[in-house]
């Protein structure tokens, strides 16, 4: 037996309602018809921010500033890295010529990379 | 289907009589607190006399969340531009409650200090006598805020809002054309009010 109806009936109905449910907390926030379900009278005065009705310091707090704490805490896992895999390293130290050249070769690797970093300025803090 | 009697299951009313009902039972009160009222205040709230019985138990410390401004003591002249940017950054529809002598007129402290009235510088509703009023004097005082806010038309609200905007902008203006900090051009302006024979500055 078939359905009386379109398979892609339910796909309307989910979209209806998607569209209803939008619609609504538009609506409600005031940002869809403003005036209609709240009063709306926005003034310079209402919209400066809120610190306890004195003047506000400065217009709004959402300024720009800048990543470098993000840029140096990457670095700093970079590089601490390197010190955790060298103290096993110098603990188990033998006279095997081998290891030492090994652990050479891995710290020239980062040997590149920290001039690299230091050359894009990354580890100047004032710029 | 006739015959249907919908009398005992059907209320109508009109829209403005439900909306005001909701506001009245549902104030978000903004203490302001200044001085010995906001004590009595605290056993208000508290469960004695349980001021959320009358549904206004919510208290947003933020004029963003609140719609009745309970000004509680005594506001010196510095602390009127205070007062004036709170009442202006809260949510409309708003109502001012001056709770005690001091919030209302000025009280026993009649100096140069003290602003003799707090509706000289932000609409009020309801005075609340009392110094300091008792909790039942203060819910008194909201009882009869309910009674004006179930009797107002949703409109009734506007015109005195959009003057103390108006004040707030002048207030701005003068500030920057005379270089005075906003208490300075607040008093000056009450000054100037009551040279013209006002109360008000709004």
């Amino acid at each position: 037996m078939t359905p009386a109806f379109s398979p892609f009936l339910p796909v309307l109905l989910l979209l209806l309602i998607a569209l209803g449910v939008g619609a609504a907390i538009l609506l409600v926030s005031g940002k869809l018809l403003p005036g209609l379900l709240k009063p709306d009278n926005p003034q310079a005065a209402k919209l400066t921010p809120y610190e306890c009705g004195a003047p506000p310091r400065q217009q709004g707090a959402r300024h720009r500033y800048s990543v470098k704490f993000y840029l140096v805490a990457m670095l700093f896992i970079l590089f601490d890295v390197e010190a955790a895999f060298l103290l096993p390293w110098a603990v188990q130290y033998r006279t095997h010529l081998w290891t030492f050249w090994a652990m050479l070769s891995f710290l020239a690797t980062l040997l590149v990379g920290y001039i690299y970093v230091w050359g894009k300025g990354a580890l100047d803090w004032e710029r | 289907m006739a015959g249907i009697n919908l009398d005992d299951s059907v209320m109508t009313t009109r829209l403005d009589s439900v909306i005001n009902w909701a506001r009245r039972n549902s104030l978000w009160p903004l203490p302001f607190g200044t001085a010995c009222c906001a004590i009595e205040f605290m056993s208000m709230m508290a469960s004695r006399y349980d001021f959320s019985r009358f549904g206004a138990e919510a208290l947003r410390f933020s004029p963003r969340q609140s719609d009745m401004l309970l000004v509680l003591g005594t506001v010196t002249n510095k602390q009127a531009p205070v007062l004036r940017q709170i009442y202006a950054q809260m949510a409309e529809p708003k109502w001012v409650v001056a709770v005690g002598v001091c919030a209302s007129s000025g009280g026993m402290y009649r100096t140069y200090a003290t602003l003799q009235g707090i509706d000289r510088v932000v609409p009020v509703d309801v005075y609340v006598p009392g110094c300091p009023p008792r909790p039942e004097t203060m819910i008194h005082g909201v009882m009869e805020l309910q009674k004006k806010i179930s009797r107002e038309s949703l409109s009734a609200r506007k015109e005195h809002i959009e003057r103390f905007y108006q004040s707030m902008a002048r207030q701005e203006e003068l500030q920057r054309a005379k270089g005075l900090t906003s208490y300075q051009v607040v008093r000056e302006m009450v000054l100037e009010a009551g040279a013209a024979g006002g109360q008000q500055i709004w």
